[in-house]
């Protein structure tokens, strides 16, 4: 195989989470994460999430991320192959900078969420001089 | 400073029978058809991207999941009663001032070949990408059932 294409990958199944209300599969999604001095960035594949079916989460420092795809099919079509299934995407992660909450931004675009979240004044970095005694 | 994932403790994991069930229900199926060799094309193929495809009366659909691919750079091309989709998927550079913490997504191109079970209209297909996902509409081949008298002789 050509190691210049990308290789397919089984979605992954989210194990071991409570109880869900809503019957259904969920998939972790693949992420990017990654820091600057100002900013961490997210970036999530969520094929066939809509930007208004994303849902965010930061309690405390727990940021949870979740999209929920609707049904694909209509009743009328009849499976010959499937390859993929769909749910909801859905994935945890614990920050340990603080968030400045209310500058937090998030776009999705062709089904990849981008999530800035912003560090908090007292997070970024201060450089501090050491003197010569 | 550090992403750490939230692992969920496995002693705190409550036990759902009716998602159990389910994944049980799929495993038995997918047993069962590697076993039986009953469905061959309900395999997956280990080529980029999934694909599902279904039919109703009037087309056939291939949809796939294309998560941060341009719907620019999606290519389909179909040759006989195949499919071809092409393309490339391209992760921008963040800057180098970054660091990463975590890189699962890649970028790179892909090339599928699917065959469909039957004629299609290849004039009249569609094909739409909307939230990283592509719909391809495949018009079936008009073969509509033709009457044939008999005459007396």
């Amino acid at each position: 195989m050509n190691d210049k294409e990308l290789q397919v990958r089984d979605k992954r199944e989210l194990e071991g989470e409570g109880e869900r209300t809503k019957p259904g599969l969920v998939f972790v999604p693949a992420v990017d994460i990654f820091e600057s001095e100002a900013e961490i960035t997210l970036l999530a594949d969520m094929p066939g999430v809509a930007s208004e079916n994303v849902s965010i989460d930061l309690h405390e420092n727990q940021l949870t991320v979740s999209g929920e795809v609707g049904l694909l099919t209509s009743d009328k079509e009849e499976y010959l192959l499937q390859e993929f299934e769909t749910g909801t995407f859905h994935r945890q992660f614990t920050l340990s900078d603080r968030i400045d909450q209310n500058a937090i931004t998030a776009t999705v675009k062709n089904g990849v969420l981008r999530l800035v979240l912003p560090k908090a004044q007292k997070a970024k970095p201060r450089k501090i001089e050491v003197r010569a005694g | 400073m550090t992403i750490i994932k939230w692992r969920p403790g496995r002693s705190g994991h409550r036990f759902d029978p009716f998602s159990e069930m389910q994944r049980l229900q799929r495993e038995m199926h997918r047993i069962y058809d590697t076993l039986t060799d009953s469905q061959e094309a309900s395999r997956p193929a280990g080529v980029y991207p999934h694909l599902n495809i279904t039919e109703d009366e009037d087309n056939y659909y291939v949809r796939a999941e294309l998560p941060g691919v341009n719907p620019e750079d999606i290519e389909i091309t179909t040759q006989d009663n195949d499919l071809i989709i092409n393309g490339e998927r391209k992760i921008p550079l963040e800057g180098e001032k970054v660091s990463y913490h975590r890189r699962e997504r890649e970028a790179r191109s892909f090339r599928r070949i699917t065959s469909l079970p039957n004629h299609f209209d290849s004039g009249k297909v569609a094909a739409v990408c909307k939230n990283g996902l592509l719909t391809i509409t495949l018009p079936k081949a008009a073969a509509k059932a033709r009457q044939i008298d008999v005459k007396p002789a």
